[in-house]
């Protein structure tokens, strides 16, 4: 492509506007962190005048901030497990299939994502209590109650961009395997999941960070014993004091294993991307 | 592995799912047995089965339970026992569409207060997005570490990135007054941002600033997918960049950006994550979102049949600016 | 009384005793005393103390002692303010939830309403040590009059004006300010090089309501009348909002930054760090403490009173405090019942106060010489005085929420120098009173 000659200069002037923008809240999270808390409260200062690693001691006091970041592990990796192996099913199914209700099941799912989360809150709450005291399984303020409720909220999303993806590898493949002596089982674990590897990879990606990130249903359906780190970073402002440098700390310490994970593998969601959805 | 899968997808799209299932599924019938063909026909039900399941789980039946308790009078007095809950028939809805009443007047505020920060958001959303992927075209020095770097803030949890704009736009200890108002000198007076009216500016600004980048990397990977032949072929023909940018890559873009639009519409209209962390329980007038404005309604004072009421409202709004959006972008791409 | 109360509780023991017998289920571990070393209870406490964890150091050797006299095991939760009234409308919708909760005492009446909560009539009250034990005016705001209290009063407080001694010194001003001319004179004088008269929590919807009633208060206002219907516009209330917000932007003692305080803290750490020079709140024991602070560098006054001549009620302060409640669907109701009257006990009224800073409920609790410091004894003074409970209705938590709402928006617009005309109060509180129960 000819590029004008103006453009090296448009792209540092835009691209350095864009960075300045994403970039200036993250820095100030990450002094913040390091500043005592005297400092924070006065005026800004862009440089700190006085570093103090006492937030990052005192974060996980204040707030059992550990136990927290434990719930939300264990909640947000095993909703990204069970999301992608029932999005995968659910996508091999309606791009390999014609079946009558094909379109409506498609439609349905897709459209769960309008819904208002206010509008099935109380409801789901209410299901979870009968539900959790018929089968004898504790499903409210669980941990057990949130997986389930986190892996469906990623659910659409992630198997309207596998269908783009397997649509996108050619039936030949499989039907193949399936000559070879594969049923179409066989064919979807033998040929079309490790064609799909980027797009299940982003899709892992994309269900654990909607389970990671979600605060309205942490905030009503968890107890002590399953807070995640939405609802507990709250605590942070507390009857005494808002600790704005342990919150600080405390946002950039959860924020590093989902970023660094996510820009390790953001080539996948790319690729996921571009071979699957976004056609 | 990786490389090998993603090339194979561009060369022998078209021959895929779309033209080859229906045959395909004609080739099993003509050599399937009974169980078999049954086993077949099953088979497709099984493997949505799950998803099925807990989607009526989660998403499906709650609903139709939330649309039936917005014909309840459901207050405070009721929630222990539903059934003793009063039939109030349409009064739900009435009130929250009477634009007369303080009710459905503030509702309607709310409304109008979202419809405009959606549409603001999603457009400084694309607009940023489409800015950095075509700015990103081409290699240069430092393209992967600003890629990644762009993409942070839609890696951050919702609530690290919020609570941190949050503390930037403090009146007093603020990043944001410092730098307008100590260092450029633009206001005499410090002013507010999140409260009175320079909360809808806010909630904007930290929207855009959390959603840009998912516009981004959706528009990055869209670009990524039109054949470099056609650039060259515009090339040949005389096309300089900016008429490149016009006849080759926005065109080819629109299929992403019909889908790119809707997904960023519906979730900055939802959301709830970002105004609630940024502005607590009670959001300010001028950045009531109806997400937060419908959580008070139901969960503050505990009127559940007004607040369901009023979210079924929002889903029927939201299903028919889908059904719309998708009729019209779906008949200009058959058009063009 | 004193006789009385041992037989009561021996007959309320054997009966909890013979009916879970013939309940079943517990019958195998019950019957005993020894069965009883394997009861537990849960306890949802609100967060009273510097944070969660230091409420659990605060509770945790009462509870050990709890569970040695009696042998329950208390399974204890402290839950943040921001979720407590979530997880107790979780509870109630769905009869899944603690034994015993703390609850804000404002919101008894409101949650009286949903009939989850065991109703103290007389006899549980006396097994408590009977009504006259308790401080009238923390009975008072245990639910609606007339009904059994649906909750019983643990720690008391209210409202009271702070004042920085240091401040009013070199201000010149040698006592704190009796009515409300004399506060806006100190304030102004206080008001200089960057320094407040009056710190307030402009955001607060909690904090804002609180004093939409006491200010309303002394003007004479009705917030409910008594058919329940909401009368928050009336003129008295228009004025005394009007008063409140004045305080900002007529007499511009409040710095207009406070229209932004929102967390519950910011007001006070304004005091504490010397911004402001006088706070109306309540008990700020532990902020003080950490400060630094003793009765040398703050002083206590009640806030002042309306002339008695203009027809207002003598009233400076509403009767806050927590309720201790215990939820209808609880596994273990006597065990629970013990627990609140182990809680109302006189040494542990006298302990957990200590700790945080509140009023005994107990009058029996005040011989610990830790209560006759000059801010316990003036708060004492105000809540048994001039001190009236919130109205006590149903509706009373639609109430904060409106009206607070309401005032969130007017300090947002009076710290942006808009005016404040009885007009625009009147708009504002004739929309709020127009969503109750529409």
């Amino acid at each position: 492509m000819r590029e004008p000659r103006w453009l090296p200069w448009a792209r540092w002037v835009g691209l350095g506007l864009l960075t300045l923008f994403t970039v200036t809240p993250l820095y100030v999270m990450a002094t913040t962190a390091i500043k005592p808390l005297q400092d924070v409260q006065g005026d800004f200062n862009w440089i700190p005048t006085r570093i103090s690693l006492a937030p990052f001691a005192d974060m996980w006091s204040t707030v059992p901030l550990a136990k927290y970041f434990g719930n939300s592990l264990v909640v947000s990796s095993v909703a990204a497990l069970i999301s992608v192996t029932v999005a995968v099913f659910a996508a091999y199914a309606i791009s390999r299939f014609r079946f009558p209700g094909r379109r409506v099941f498609s439609i349905t799912v897709l459209s769960t994502q309008m819904f208002p989360g206010i509008l099935f809150l109380l409801p789901l709450f209410m299901i979870y209590v009968n539900l959790g005291t018929a089968i004898g399984v504790e499903l409210y303020a669980s941990r057990l109650g949130l997986i389930i409720t986190y892996l469906t909220f990623s659910l659409p999303f992630s198997i309207w961009m596998l269908v783009g993806y397997f649509d996108s590898i050619p039936t030949a493949l499989d039907e193949a395997a399936q000559v070879d002596g594969s049923g179409p089982i066989g064919a979807l674990l033998r040929v079309v999941i490790p064609a799909a590897i980027p797009g299940i990879v982003a899709v892992a990606i994309y269900a654990f960070m909607t389970a990671w990130g979600e605060v309205l249903f942490a905030s009503v359906m968890t107890d002590e014993n399953s807070r995640t780190l939405a609802v507990g970073l709250q605590g942070y402002a507390t009857e005494n004091d808002v600790y704005w440098n342990q919150i600080m700390a405390a946002s950039l310490v959860v924020s590093v294993p989902v970023v660094a994970g996510f820009l390790l593998l953001q080539r996948y969601l790319v690729q996921g991307l571009t071979a699957g959805a976004v056609k | 592995m990786v490389v090998s899968t993603t090339s194979r997808p561009g060369g022998g799209r078209e021959q895929g799912a779309r033209g080859g299932a229906p045959p395909s599924a004609g080739g099993r019938r003509r050599n399937g047995l009974l169980p078999v063909r049954l086993r077949r026909l099953g088979l497709p039900y099984l493997l949505i089965l799950p998803a099925l399941l807990l989607e009526l789980l989660v998403h499906l039946v709650p609903m139709v339970i939330g649309i039936g308790m917005s014909f309840l009078q459901l207050t405070q007095f009721f929630l222990r026992n539903w059934s003793a809950a009063p039939f109030a028939g349409l009064s739900n809805y009435r009130v929250a569409v009477d634009v007369n009443s303080a009710v459905g007047r503030s509702l309607f505020h709310s409304f109008l207060v979202t419809i405009a920060f959606t549409l603001i958001t999603v457009a400084l959303a694309w607009l940023l997005g489409i800015a950095g992927a075509v700015l990103m075209q081409g290699s240069f020095r430092g393209r992967g570490v600003l890629r990644a770097l762009f993409l942070v803030p839609y890696a951050l949890p919702v609530y690290a990135g919020v609570i941190t704009w949050s503390f930037l736009l403090q009146r007093d200890s603020g990043l944001v007054n410092h730098v307008l108002v100590d260092q450029l000198h633009l206001f005499g007076e410090r002013p507010f941002w999140l409260i009175g009216e320079n909360s809808f500016i806010s909630v904007v600004v930290v929207s855009v600033w959390r959603w840009w980048p998912f516009a981004f990397l959706v528009l990055m990977a869209g670009l990524q997918n039109i054949p470099s032949d056609l650039y060259e072929a515009s090339a040949i023909d005389g096309a300089g960049w900016g008429r490149q940018l016009r006849s080759v890559t926005l065109p080819l873009l629109r299929p992403v950006n019909q889908v790119l639009v809707l997904v960023l519409f519906l979730w900055t209209f939802n959301d709830f994550n970002t105004p609630y962390v940024l502005f607590g329980k009670t959001a300010p007038r001028d950045a009531d979102l109806i997400s937060v404005h419908i959580y008070q309604s139901s969960f503050v004072t505990w009127n559940f049949g007004s607040g369901s009421a009023m979210s079924v409202l929002l889903l029927l709004f939201l299903l028919l600016v889908t059904a719309v959006y998708l009729v019209i972008t779906s008949r200009r791409r058959s058009d063009a | 009384m004193r006789i009385r109360k041992p037989y009561l509780l021996a007959a309320a023991g054997a009966l909890v005793l013979a009916a879970s017998a013939c309940g079943g289920d517990n019958s195998s571990k019950g019957g005993g005393s020894t069965g009883a070393a394997e009861q537990t209870i849960t306890y949802w406490a609100s967060n009273q103390g510097t944070s969660l964890e230091n409420d659990k150091e605060v509770l945790k050797p009462e509870l050990d002692r709890f569970t040695k006299e009696t042998g329950i095991k208390v399974n204890l939760e402290v839950v943040p303010w921001s979720d407590l009234l979530n997880r107790i409308l979780a509870a109630t919708t769905s009869g899944k939830g603690p034994d015993v909760v703390n609850i804000g005492n404002t919101w008894s009446a409101s949650l009286q309403a949903t009939g989850a909560f065991v109703p103290f009539d007389d006899n549980q009250l006396a097994a408590l040590g009977g009504k006259d034990r308790f401080l009238g005016p923390s009975l008072a705001a245990t639910g609606a009059p007339g009904q059994p209290p649906t909750a019983v009063p643990i720690y008391g407080m209210t409202y009271g004006l702070f004042y920085n001694k240091k401040m009013f010194k070199e201000a010149g001003i040698d006592k704190p300010p009796a009515t409300w001319d004399e506060l806006i004179a100190d304030g102004k004088k206080l008001t200089k090089d960057g320094k407040w008269g009056l710190a307030v929590e402009g955001a607060s919807v909690s904090e804002n309501s609180h004093h939409a009633f006491i200010f309303g208060q002394q003007h004479g206002a009705d917030l409910f009348d008594s058919a329940g219907k909401a009368h928050f516009d009336s003129p008295q209330e228009v004025a005394a909002i009007k008063q409140y917000l004045d305080l900002m932007a007529d007499a511009k003692i409040v710095n207009p930054s406070n229209a932004e305080y929102a967390n519950g803290t910011e007001a006070v750490q304004d005091f504490v760090s010397g911004k402001a020079g006088m706070l109306m709140w309540q008990s700020i024991a532990t902020q003080l403490k950490q400060a630094g602070w003793t009765e040398d560098d703050y002083g206590l006054a009640p806030i002042p009173l309306p002339d008695a001549s203009s027809g207002g009620k003598q009233v400076n302060a509403m009767v806050a405090g927590i309720n201790l409640a215990v939820f209808k669907s609880a596994k273990n109701q006597d065990g629970a019942l013990k627990f609140v009257k182990f809680m109302t006990s006189k040494e542990t009224e006298q302990n957990l106060n200590k700790a945080y800073g509140s009023l005994p409920t107990v009058k029996d609790a005040y011989d610990d010489p830790a209560f006759s410091s000059e801010t316990i004894k003036t708060f004492q003074q105000i809540l048994g005085t001039t001190a009236a409970p919130l109205p006590q209705v149903a509706q009373e938590s639609q109430f904060e929420t409106l009206v607070g709402n309401a005032m969130n928006q007017m300090f947002a617009d009076a710290a942006s120098g808009k005016p404040i005309t009885e007009d625009y109060v009147k708009g504002k509180l004739t929309e709020a009173n127009q969503q109750m129960g529409g």
